[in-house]
């Protein structure tokens, strides 16, 4: 900067640039360019690593006040419930995004319920927990659409899932007042959560067992179900025999006997 | 309402003195023409002029039949395009989440029965949803004639071949459930081929007979689907025309009320009004099946998908009508199996086997058992009121507690999820149900019936408490009783009062086991007892009334 600040009056007497002045010029720019784009990008870097341990922080945060009381300070677990260290992310937002967590009582298992905390808050403490060490992640959008081979995801699901959640996801029975929940209308992410982190009754289905484009064909078939109604009509719950036998007691057999009743009542 | 016995012959014969017109001329010529070559006449003039009495409770049998042949119209449809094999092929039909399957072709054809042939579904819903009122039909039609004692003398046989109809309708409706080889229906055969297995020695060969070999085989389906299609039914058909011969033959059986005896049938006869009630009847039932089978789903087997004998779904039971066996499977306490030598012996599966085939025999045998206790060997036309035979309507309650607390075993996964419970809580309450329940009922049904009756013999006496008091120049007070017409007192007053049997010694002048056995029984059906009121009581009352 000084040489050029110092060059036009010498120019002005010579009346010509220094041929050095081009190659001085040419240097300056490019350390120019290069100085403000390794300042820029360093500082995007920094920035984002600090939004992130903001995003952690903040969740620590969240964690202490509303989480520490029962899985301990540091997440390491307490009597009254496990350890989150290892757990990842995709449990946090599996567990507080259906509003399983915190919980609202002690029970046979922790039920969906409204959720307790803003998108972000979940993402914060989902990220603080994924600080503790590694787990799986959040899943990726591309699993989450609802597309994939519907006939595929179908059987794997009534290989896997229907004994717990019945073929048409309409949740069933376990032990101990313990159930497992109606598929229907859940969240994409959190299928895919449930069966990365196999949460509270249910087992893990990691991608060696299930790939994730398998897990993706699941949900397409999920997505199935909810967008396509029974083809025979009402569905009634989607619960088998007993739904249809209590209908036909109640419904249709007591429609006949009231034309029974009908047809043999005395005319006045 | 009117006796055929007071009515003319037929209308038609007042017209064709008058002058025929074409229409009757030609209906004449060929009832006459058929008349002379088979000599119908005689028996449509016998058949027509049958009475049948007039109450809702006697028309339930009636649906029975009606959904029996909704379902033969419906299953007649489904064979022709049902394919009863269990070939592998590939699904290519038009439903998306089974599309590429290997599967039988058993299932496959029944996919495209419910996807791809015009009206196929509707016709598997039909089919299906008559299925279930026939054997519900059947069941409320039992309980009719169980809780108005009309299997008495001489309709016992006929309670024995209705009994066999409703044995042959569970077997129809579970070789029907068998047959689109789907998960749900795979998984009941897997159940029926454990039980026939748990039989000592001869279940394995059993089931590798039934089966054509390791379950599940190939032969399976074809198999039950002739048993559904061929001999059950024919049997269901053989058997409803003996039950409708046994019942012209017997009469209908009616409640007591003024003009109704033991002698005779008070009621419409069958031509014209109760043949034109009868038809309108059958076509009312069609609709409402038909309603109902053209809104509600029932067997979605694109849900279950082909069978395979790894997965099962939660929620798997067998359609209502079987839900009691698998109830008591479901209720039995864990470890009743043990080991002899090297055979494993499965009480687990044998009790509840020993106990359903225990519960249907009392059912069937129920008639004879109650004629031995009474001791009555008179025939019986009027059909009681349940109150006025309380330990029979007792036991009814008993049996009838027993078998829900069966059923409602069969759904006790779902009992425990939707009221918030715990399955094993579930199935313990229902066992205690199970022993305790029909004791409970039976003692409540008993004296809830004597207080009735107590409450009927008041009213016949002093008639209805009119609310009205009133106060007599004496002083006294007295409510005014509204008396009874003697249409009403009719009802209240006919009925059989039976008496302990007395333990009386036979020509060798002993007394057996067996007679003090039915004597002790007799006492307890009959000790406790409200007898009818009689002329004496009520001419008593009448003169007491101020």
């Amino acid at each position: 900067m000084r040489t050029e600040s110092t060059s036009p009056r010498r120019s002005r007497g010579r009346g010509r640039r220094s041929p050095l002045a081009s190659a001085a010029l040419l240097l300056v720019g490019l350390l120019a360019t290069g100085g403000v784009y390794a300042a820029f990008t360093t500082a995007a870097t920094a920035e984002t690593t600090q939004r992130i341990d903001a995003l952690a922080d903040e969740g620590e945060k969240l964690f202490l006040a509303n989480c520490a009381s029962c899985h301990g300070l540091q997440a390491e677990g307490t009597d009254a419930a496990p350890t989150l260290i290892g757990v990842g992310a995709a449990a946090v937002d599996f567990q507080v995004g259906t509003g399983r967590m915190p919980m609202a009582a002690t029970g046979p298992q922790a039920e969906a319920k409204p959720v307790q905390f803003t998108d972000e808050q979940v993402k914060a403490l989902a990220a603080y927990v994924a600080t503790l060490a590694p787990g799986p992640a959040i899943p990726d959008e591309k699993y989450l659409t609802g597309e994939g081979d519907v006939a595929v995801g179908a059987e794997l699901f009534r290989t896997n899932c229907a004994m717990c959640h019945n073929v048409a996801g309409a949740g069933g029975a376990l032990t101990e007042g313990k159930f497992a929940p109606d598929l229907h209308n859940v969240d994409p992410a959190h299928i895919y959560e449930a069966m990365v982190t196999g949460p509270q009754n249910m087992p893990v289905f990691n991608d060696l067992n299930i790939t994730p484009e398998d897990k993706a064909n699941i949900i397409a078939y999920l997505t199935y179900l909810d967008n396509n109604s029974s083809p025979g009509g009402l569905d009634l719950g989607g619960l088998g025999p007993v739904s249809e036998g209590l209908f036909a007691w109640i419904f249709v057999l007591g429609a006949v006997v009231a034309v029974t009743v009908w047809l043999t009542a005395k005319s006045n | 309402m009117t006796d055929t016995m007071e009515r003319p012959s037929t209308t038609g014969a007042t017209q064709a003195q008058e002058g025929p017109g074409r229409g009757m001329r030609f209906t004449n010529w060929a009832a006459n023409w058929v008349d002379e070559r088979t000599s119908m006449s005689g028996l449509v003039k016998e058949l027509g002029r049958k009475i049948f009495p007039d109450h809702w409770s006697f028309m339930l049998g009636e649906v029975a039949l009606y959904s029996f042949i909704v379902i033969l119209l419906s299953g007649t449809f489904l064979t022709f395009f049902f394919q009863a094999s269990m070939a592998p092929v590939e699904y290519e039909g038009s439903y998306a989440p089974l599309k590429g399957l290997e599967m039988s072709s058993a299932m496959a054809s029944t996919l495209d029965i419910s996807f791809d042939i015009r009206g196929g579904l509707l016709m598997r819903q039909i089919h299906h949803w008559a299925a279930l009122l026939f054997v519900a039909s059947i069941g409320l039609h039992m309980l009719r004639i169980f809780f108005t004692g009309a299997f008495r003398k001489p309709r016992e046989l006929n309670w024995v071949v209705g009994f066999v109809l409703f044995v042959l309708a569970m077997g129809e409706g579970f070789t029907g459930y068998s047959l689109p080889d789907d998960l749900l229906s795979g998984n009941g055969l897997r159940i029926i081929d454990g039980m026939i297995k748990g039989v000592p020695v001869v279940g394995t060969w059993i089931s590798y007979l039934l089966f054509g070999g390791e379950f599940p085989g190939e032969a399976i389906v074809g198999r039950l689907y002739t048993l559904h299609i061929l001999l059950l039914p024919a049997l269901v058909v053989a058997a409803i025309g003996v039950h409708m011969v046994l019942l012209i033959v017997n009469k209908h059986t009616q409640f007591a009320g003024p003009g109704r005896t033991n002698d005779n049938v008070v009621g419409v006869p069958i031509m014209p009004v109760f043949a034109a009630k009868a038809g309108g009847f059958f076509f009312i039932i069609f609709g409402v099946i038909a309603l109902v089978a053209s809104t509600v789903t029932i067997n979605p087997i694109w849900n279950y998908g082909p069978y395979d004998p790894s997965p099962i779904s939660a929620g798997t039971q067998p359609d209502w009508y079987i839900g009691f066996a698998d109830g008591a499977l479901r209720l039995v306490p864990p470890g009743w199996e043990f080991q002899l030598g090297p055979y494993t012996v499965s009480m687990n599966i044998l009790i509840p086997i020993l106990v359903l085939v225990l519960f249907l025999l009392v059912v069937a045998l129920y008639p004879f058992f109650e004629a031995w206790i009474t001791g009555d060997k008179r025939e019986h036309h009027i059909a009681d009121r349940p109150r006025n035979a309380p330990m029979r309507t007792a036991i009814g309650a008993a049996g009838v507690t027993f078998y829900a607390a069966l059923w409602a075993a069969a759904s006790s996964d779902l009992i425990a999820t939707h009221f918030r419970l715990a399955v094993e809580g579930v199935t313990h309450a229902i066992q205690a149900l199970l022993i305790f329940g029909p004791i409970i009922a039976g003692v409540v049904t008993h004296r809830v019936c004597i207080a009735l009756q107590k409450k009927d013999r008041e009213i016949a006496l002093h008639g209805y408490e009119s609310g009205r008091i009133v106060r007599l120049p004496g002083g006294e007070y007295i409510e005014v009783h509204e008396p009874l017409s003697d249409f009403e007192r009719w009802k209240l007053v006919s009925f059989e009062e039976y008496q302990p049997l007395m333990v009386r010694p036979d020509a060798r002048g002993r007394i057996t086991a067996g007679q003090r056995l039915r004597a002790s029984i007799s006492r307890f059906f009959f000790e406790d007892r409200i007898s009818p009121v009689t002329q004496t009581e009520l001419e008593a009352a009448h003169s007491d009334h101020h």
